[in-house]
């Protein structure tokens, strides 16, 4: 049996971030995870394989595009194979980096089903496979002084769909190119939904999507989705919102569906989809064996820690999507320095004040802070400046006019409490709205904040001109 | 009952998808009011009403897609409805900008955007005070405001200015960059006390060691004697006790009063005959009660101090160490103590020499009660120059007060009693005869006990002894305030 100062639980961008910072900090680490590379869903079948294929299916749309600039390209012939291919070895080369990472600094990889004996103790199923010691198989136990729980999150599924159809298919079945099918239904306009259905439709899929609520990325500001909304009316075949799939069934050449919704034409309410792509959100994997042999408590599937990222149990700590929304891997690895930190003795606590998310469609929708509709359920007076980037030289030279940049403002101090941006690249923009929001600035910071130009980091601080009424490029006066 | 059109938005834009409705049914909308914001190709724009009435109906919702001529709401025209304006009135032809704004007139739209911004730091600027708790938040930048330069005198439930904030954060929002906000963790402070001396009262790591440092060198701890004390001991051993936290109003009494503690102090006792007082009272105490004040020694005593502070300026100063001079003030606001269930509140009487006494005795009153409810505002509480505490209803034979700082000056009364008083003129052969003299007598006298505290930087122990004295006579004689 080996003793551990810190052992970790799942290798995803949490478990892999927290069991560096440890062994940075000079600590004993081991990590546990049953799959051969480390990463999690992020790298092998989540954030960055999906990053890969959105990157061609935008080099598709804007082909096609060209042609409106008298560019004309021949319709793109799609080698499935080689396209997989490609994602495998962006996997490949990230996880990679990661194995030799993990060798530099002396974590050791557990690979096996972790489940807890005590508070002390866990007992690893270990997985038949090269990285394993032996090679064979078996038991393990390990002891650790402190225990970081990082096995983060599965995709949900609906009770009465199909689970053993190859047509029928999850994120991971999705992000695995099967093939290009000719039809293809999205259940769920959530993030992963209209990704993977972006993907998809590049290809050359007839995409479908249906989702429950009114409308797509529910939570998301409605101003920010119309942009979105509108594109995809375009790219996709049909979109369905208010929408329910009462009915699923593989029928041995395809997928029948059965839906009920409003405004829905008969001719959409039963329909046969070559592939179903299931994408109704994530739950967290909070039932670790074992956990009931300790004090961990877990509250609505999540398991409970308080401000250091600390379970009930003093030993074992927690993170990423087994913790809480939102489950984002990047607020699972600021959440893994602040765990491995309080574990070394430093007085810290997970209290960011802005944690982003970004929908990589095409165009991008980001968000950090506090949100328009936040805001509004919790009756706070804000006020909203928005550039339009239909005004900006940069959004209309590369003809992506389909965006907005708005920012949520304290009225009463003018600091930024959030900001939303949709558009080509707003991903990479919202960095600077959650610099600006921990950083506690105001409007006036970012407007007197020199922005390259022509970029679109412009539209940042144009919108913060039009909060004052001053914006070179939208003619508002100050509303007062 | 009509309905309203999406009018031409111009431009060739003749469609858009509905991103917000402005108006609920019942609601009665003018003319040029916004009533749907519509995302169209080109921007975002607030569509103004070309109607005036009541909604009666509304027919899109967000996220509906509109084209021109669509009808968005139904509403019955009110009497005073103008004519429906041409819906080309309401073409914009700035793209991105918002129709309405165009056409109304607002005080904002004609002011330079510099005034606004100005108009705007002004707003924050100004006091934030808390009524209910009589706490109050000056914008003032913490470490140059030490208590003693301070413009407003700070009444003694209200915060003293080295331990403000310049506006209350939003809650879960301290605006704190995150390296800041580690680094007050590391020395143990909760970044919500800091004051935040930036823009929009961000914090920085200067604020947060001014902070460390007035915790550390005031010797009460600068925060109601929280820190520099040694721990407590663990009472719990010895019997049961109950921990409850500290009100507001103790809270800021506790920080107040540790810092006035500071000043040094001396307090001068003496003793007034008010028998003659007594008697002027129940035979005037029913004409001030037809005013709707009642005669107390408080509001008498409220005129005297005015009348003596007039002879003696100095007590209606202020120490400006920073300075290095000495502020006398020309007006005479006199603060009164009064105890409230919630604590011990400072309102004062504003320009007492002006006020004849029944107007104090009836202002005394309400404003007592007022402290008594918890409405007093922060005005009323502040700007006082010297202050009366009176304990005499409860009782007590003399007490030491504490100068409510910045003032210089504290009034302590006491419980008047009779007591024996050696009359060295009362007719002969009534009293025993002794080494006194012959011919005295002791007479029965109600005597009021009376302690003068005050800043011995500024007044002299003579002067206070005259000071008081003064007030002694004029409650005996009160001709001899004019004397």
């Amino acid at each position: 049996m080996s003793n551990y100062q810190l052992v970790v639980v799942g290798a995803g961008p949490g478990g892999y971030a927290a069991a560096f910072a440890a062994a940075d900090l000079g600590m004993n680490v081991a990590i546990i995870d049953p799959e051969e590379k480390l990463g999690g869903v992020c790298l092998l079948r989540g954030c960055i394989p999906s990053k890969a294929l959105l990157h061609v299916a935008k080099l598709v749309g804007e082909a096609k595009h060209s042609a409106a600039w008298g560019v004309a390209f021949e319709a793109p012939k799609v080698d499935v194979d080689k396209l997989r291919a490609f994602k495998d070895s962006v996997v490949g080369k990230m996880t990679g980096g990661l194995a030799q990472l993990a060798k530099q600094r002396k974590v050791t990889h557990i690979r096996g089903m972790a489940s807890f004996v005590d508070a002390k103790t866990l007992s690893v199923e270990l997985v038949a496979g090269p990285s394993t010691g032996s090679g064979q198989g078996g038991k393990e136990e390990v002891t650790f002084d402190h225990c970081i729980i990082a096995t983060g999150s599965r995709p949900a599924q609906i009770p009465g769909f199909p689970t053993d159809s190859p047509r029928v298919m999850d994120s991971t079945g999705g992000l695995d190119l099967p093939d290009v099918p000719k039809t293809l239904l999205v259940v769920g306009g959530g993030y992963i939904g209209l990704e993977l259905g972006t993907v998809y439709a590049a290809l050359g899929t007839k995409v479908t999507v249906v989702e429950m609520t009114s409308g797509l990325l529910p939570g998301a500001d409605r101003d920010l989705v119309t942009f979105l909304s509108r594109r995809l009316e375009t790219t996709m075949h049909k979109i369905f919102v208010n929408t329910k799939v009462t009915e699923m069934k593989d029928t041995g050449s395809g997928v029948f569906v059965k839906m009920e919704g409003e405004g829905l034409a008969d001719a959409d309410k039963n329909q046969t989809f070559d592939r179903v792509l299931v994408a109704v959100g994530r739950r967290p994997n909070s039932a670790v064996p074992g956990l009931d042999k300790t004090k961990v408590k877990v509250e609505k599937g999540f398991i409970n820690v308080d401000h250091t990222l600390r379970t009930d149990e003093p030993s074992i700590y927690a993170i990423g999507d087994v913790v809480g929304e939102p489950m984002l891997a990047h607020k699972a690895s600021h959440e893994a320095r602040v765990a491995v930190e309080a574990i070394a003795g430093h007085k810290v606590a997970f209290e960011p004040q802005a944690i982003p998310g970004v929908v990589f469609t095409d165009p991008e929708v980001a968000w950090a802070g506090l949100t328009e509709a936040e805001a509004q359920k919790q009756g706070r007076k804000v006020e909203i400046a928005k550039f339009p980037w239909a005004a900006l030289g940069r959004a209309v030279a590369i003809d992506r006019p389909d965006g907005m940049t708005k920012l949520i403002i304290d009225p009463a101090t003018e600091r930024i409490l959030g900001v939303g941006i949709v558009g080509s690249g707003a991903g990479e923009l919202i960095a600077e709205g959650v610099l600006a929001i921990e950083m506690a600035a105001l409007a006036t910071d970012l407007k007197l904040s020199i922005h390259p130009h022509p970029t679109l980091s412009e539209t940042l601080m144009e919108a913060a001109e039009v909060y004052f009424g001053q914006s070179t490029h939208v003619y508002r006066p100050k509303r007062k | 009952m009509s309905d309203f059109v999406l009018p031409e938005l111009g431009e060739n834009v003749e469609k858009g998808d509905i991103t917000r409705v402005l108006v609920n049914v019942g609601d009665v909308i003018a003319n040029d009011q916004p009533v749907v914001e519509l995302e169209t190709d080109k921007a975002t724009v607030e569509v103004p009403s070309t109607v005036s009435g009541k909604v009666t109906a509304i027919k899109v919702k967000p996220g509906d897609k509109v084209k021109v001529g669509q009808a968005l709401f139904s509403f019955e025209a009110g009497a005073a409805a103008a004519a429906p304006a041409p819906a080309a009135a309401a073409v914009d032809k700035a793209p991105a900008a918002s129709p309405a704004k165009e056409t109304e007139q607002t005080p904002a739209s004609t002011s330079t955007p510099s005034d606004l911004a100005t108009a705007a730091v002004d707003k924050k600027s100004a006091d934030v005070v808390d009524i209910s708790t009589g706490r109050a938040t000056p914008a003032a930048r913490p470490e140059s405001a030490p208590p003693a330069t301070s413009g407003t005198p700070a009444a003694s439930a209200s915060t003293p200015a080295a331990a403000l904030a310049v506006a209350p954060s939003p809650a879960g929002a301290i605006p704190a960059a995150p390296s800041v906000r580690r680094f007050a963790r590391e020395l143990g402070v909760d970044i919500a006390d800091v004051a935040g001396s930036g823009p929009g009262g961000r914090i920085g790591a200067e604020d947060v060691k001014v902070h460390v440092k007035s915790i550390v060198v005031s010797p009460r701890g600068g925060a109601g004697g929280r820190t520099a004390h040694a721990p407590l001991p663990d009472f719990s051993k010895w019997g049961a006790v109950d921990v409850k936290p500290m009100s507001n109003i103790r809270r800021k009494t506790a920080e107040h009063l540790a810092v006035a503690w500071q000043a040094p102090h001396v307090t001068q006792f003496d003793k007034a005959d008010i028998t003659a007082l007594e008697a002027f009272r129940k035979s005037h105490g029913p004409r001030v009660e037809k005013a709707g004040g009642k005669l107390t020694v408080t509001a008498i005593l409220i005129k005297i101090c005015a009348a003596a502070i007039q002879r003696f300026p100095q007590f209606a100063s202020s120490v400006d160490t920073a300075n290095e001079s000495i502020v006398y003030k020309k007006y005479v606001h006199i603060g009164i103590a009064v105890d409230t269930p919630n604590g011990l509140l400072v309102p004062v009487i504003r320009d007492a020499d002006k006020k004849t006494i029944t107007e104090i005795a009836v202002e005394l009153g309400q404003i007592s009660q007022k402290a008594r409810d918890k409405k007093l505002s922060l005005e009323e509480m502040s700007g006082g120059v010297f202050s009366i505490s009176n304990l005499g209803g409860i009782g007590g034979t003399a007490f030491t007060p504490i100068v409510n700082q910045p003032e210089v000056a504290i009034l302590g009364v006491s419980r008047g009693a009779i007591e024996p008083v050696w009359n060295p003129s009362t007719a002969l052969g009534a009293g025993p005869s002794t080494a006194l003299g012959a011919g005295g007598q002791f007479v029965p006298r109600e005597m009021l006990p009376l302690s003068l505290s005050y800043d011995h930087r500024v007044i002299d122990g003579a002067d206070a002894a005259r000071f008081i004295r003064f007030v002694a006579e004029a409650l005996e004689t009160p001709l001899s305030m004019y004397i």
